[in-house]
């Protein structure tokens, strides 16, 4: 084994000299995931929401996929993806594999469904405990949908941040839909996963560590922000 | 808030209502009629269906048999837009008091400047000016309650029920809602509020609907139910007895 | 909030377009782990981009991969190292013609206590022998890859068909080169690898080169333009010029200058 010592200070060093292409890398690992759970918020909440609140044969059988779709190997999702974009696949027009748009696509397929299933379990237990109140109130089922999902909003952040977890930290879908090609479609994973084939352990040890540092620092980004928001909720409303 | 004409009073009536779950009646009214002015109280031990029959007049629950009579026509959706109601365990918006207000306001179709004149005028009615901003959440229990009754009342509802608001609360607190119901009853509005507390249908109702085993047992003004109840179980029950 | 929440989204947007807005020519390579965790590509590859102003995008999987990945057309160039496939590619018509870039070998590593008592020798087919006798800890890529394809080659010389002992001494990782020399590193195995990826390789642990010098362990390079009338959005033009570029003097003369540790990892070996 080599010397571990040295590979550490030699990421810590690219960190804190901020090395363009260290940089540039983080950047794009933040720009594909946040994209891709953003996407899958916008489709993930109101589907989740819908699926809580509304009553419908099939309702079940749908939750149970929904559920079990959150542990998708992330490698079959890219190889999905990888078939719909080739350019003998269906969506081999648009030109978008190994883009980092094919892996936005990637990382929503596989976070939408988190976010969806989360989305439920958040909004059907409050859903019963507003039901008569807004029924009450003369709110709709349909109407109390984005009632319910305004009120849940800490919990589903919790639940963006969880699937985000996920995004951040695949590797399998990213690489086979990105390529992994330098300066284009490299992100921290596939970086790590480079650096551990050329057997550099130790570089690929302290990208890791970054990988960690990230998502410690979102989750306290996004942690603090809620709780301005919930304080400057109080102050507009 | 909508004035009522004294002369079109506020006429609701159960008829025939029946309740069944498992086999089990749990709500049996053959006639009930409230149209008097003042709050009408529904007095009775747990178990005697006094929530059931408040969620079947304001049509959460959907009676097995007969109705519910608004004005000598079944119970609508028109009907219940004018109703409003204030549950045991408040239900808050997670959001500011003033939020809760304006949520129920804004679906009024009220304008930004209508809304903010009106909900500075429900916080003076309910004493809440100061927690305008306020995570409802974080209220104390009475002042909750006095949100919920705020928002209900936002409403401007002709019917307003109220489910034991007052159950989990000290006299202090209870005493300021109290006020709040009699100032609503005095505008018009008609109060069918359910208590097991015998010392505030004294203090509040004009008329008391007894209940036991899902039953209406007695019903008359106050001064008769309280100073001559003409049936056992209500005579036990203002009595003190553990009835059942 | 939700000004807040719409600025930051505007931001967000602002960010992925950053690097997507500045398009320029490009052309995908689909080639093998060995030219680039070697560190080759990005040695000769900016001279290509800015004469050229053509980026080179290449995704870095096993030979097999690439190729497959070609035949679907997800990639402009094909530069991977086995010769019978890839003229298998072109009989096919995947791909429009054949040319040799460059050469290295395979060379054999072991752990330093050799257990199969192979050190030293230069026929890697009785080596391979050897090993099997001695049923001694062997990692294969096993992932068709070149080199597992060249492995393969050299197995059935021997004689042996080391699969019949898969999980036992044998050990099949279907992994990239890297991850397989990690593997042998840590259990003490032997393994084929070229040798650019041995010599760049960071964690060689215990391991050696055992045998080298066989000519069977000859490993030669070729590039191919993917069939454009088979694909008709390869960026045919742009990918011509690379291999005219590779197999040209500056490109050749840039393989050969790239040395690793004073060796040179590579030999530019095209028809001029």
């Amino acid at each position: 084994m080599q010397d571990f010592a040295s590979q550490f200070s030699q990421a810590g060093h690219l960190i804190l000299t901020g090395d363009p292409d260290l940089w540039a890398i983080v950047m794009l690992s933040l720009q594909v995931s946040v994209l891709a759970v953003l996407i899958s918020a916008v489709i993930g909440m109101p589907v989740g929401a819908a699926l809580a609140v509304a009553r419908f044969p099939g309702r079940r059988a749908l939750i149970i996929l929904m559920n079990a779709l959150m542990g998708f190997p992330p490698v079959v999702v890219g190889l999905l993806v990888y078939l719909m974009l080739s350019r003998s696949g269906p969506l081999g027009v648009l030109e978008l594999l190994y883009t980092p748009t094919a892996m936005i696509i990637a990382q929503t397929v596989l976070v939408t469904p988190i976010v969806a299933a989360l989305t439920r379990q958040v909004i059907e237990m409050l859903a019963e405990e507003y039901s008569e109140q807004l029924r009450s109130l003369g709110v709709s089922r349909l109407a109390s949908v984005p009632v319910l999902l305004w009120d849940a909003r800490l919990a589903l952040v919790t639940a963006l941040l969880a699937g985000f977890g996920r995004a951040i930290a695949e590797v399998g879908a990213v690489i086979i839909v990105g390529g992994n090609i330098n300066h284009v479609t490299r992100v921290m994973t596939t970086t790590i996963a480079l650096e551990t084939s050329k057997g550099n352990l130790a570089l690929a040890l302290a990208l890791g560590t970054i990988l960690i540092g990230i998502a410690v620092a979102v989750n306290a980004a996004v942690s603090a922000l809620t709780l301005r928001t919930e304080q400057e909720g109080l102050r507009h409303a | 808030m909508r004035d009522l004409m004294p002369d079109m009073p506020n006429c609701l009536q159960a008829d025939g209502l029946r309740v069944e779950r498992n086999g089990k009646l749990l709500l049996d009214v053959p006639q009930l009629m409230m149209d008097g002015p003042g709050p009408t109280l529904i007095l009775g031990p747990n178990g005697a269906g006094k929530s059931l029959l408040l969620r079947c007049l304001h049509g959460l629950i959907k009676a097995d048999a007969g109705q519910v009579m608004q004005d000598g026509g079944v119970l609508n959706a028109a009907h219940m837009a004018r109703q409003a109601m204030v549950f045991q365990q408040p239900v808050l918006l997670r959001r500011s008091v003033s939020a809760n207000l304006d949520f129920v306001l804004k679906r009024l179709g009220l304008g930004r400047t209508a809304r903010k004149i009106r909900i500075q005028e429900l916080l003076a009615e309910g004493g809440l000016e100061t927690k305008a901003r306020q995570s409802a959440r974080s209220l104390s229990g009475g002042e909750a309650q006095r949100l919920a009754i705020l928002r209900a009342l936002a409403l401007g509802p002709e019917t307003l029920f109220l489910d034991e608001p007052t159950s989990a609360l000290d006299p202090a607190a209870t005493q300021m809602i109290e006020a709040m119901i009699l100032r609503a009853s005095a505008r018009g509005v008609r109060i069918v509020m359910v208590t097991h507390d015998v010392g505030q249908a004294r203090r509040l109702a004009a008329d008391i609907v007894m209940m036991q085993g899902g039953r209406v047992v007695e019903h008359g003004t106050a001064k008769q139910v309280l100073e001559a109840p003409q049936c056992q179980a209500s005579r036990q029950y203002l009595a003190g007895w553990l009835v059942t | 909030m939700f000004r807040a929440a719409i600025k930051s989204a505007m931001i967000l947007c602002g960010l992925l377009a950053g690097p997507a807005a500045a398009e320029e020519p490009f052309i995908v390579v689909q080639s093998t782990t060995s030219t680039q965790n070697s560190g080759l590509l990005d040695f000769i590859l900016p001279g290509f981009e800015a004469e050229s102003g053509i980026d080179v995008r290449v995704v870095a999987v096993g030979t097999g991969q690439a190729i497959r990945n070609a035949i679907n057309g997800d990639g402009d160039v094909l530069l991977v190292h086995a010769k019978p496939a890839e003229e298998q590619f072109v009989a096919d018509g995947w791909g429009v013609e054949r040319r040799d870039v460059m050469y290295n070998d395979f060379v054999l590593v072991g752990p330093k206590s050799d257990p199969a008592k192979i050190k030293g020798g230069d026929d890697a087919v009785a080596a391979l022998a050897a090993i099997a006798q001695a049923k001694a800890p062997f990692a294969s890529r096993a992932d068709d890859s070149g080199t597992h394809k060249a492995e393969k080659a050299l197995w059935s010389l021997s004689g042996t068909d080391p699969t019949l002992s898969s999980g036992e001494w044998y050990r099949e990782t279907g992994s990239g080169m890297g991850a397989t020399l990690n593997l042998a590193a840590g259990m003490d195995a032997y393994a084929l690898t070229d040798r650019a990826t041995w010599l760049s390789f960071g964690n060689k642990g215990n391991l050696e080169v055992l045998v080298e010098g066989d000519p069977r362990l000859f490993n030669q390079y070729g590039v191919i333009l993917v069939n454009p009338e088979k694909h008709p959005r390869v960026r045919a033009a742009a990918g011509r010029r690379f291999i005219d570029w590779l197999t040209g003097h500056d490109g050749q003369e840039a393989i050969a200058a790239y040395k690793l540790n004073g060796e040179q990892l590579f030999f530019p070996n095209a028809q001029q």
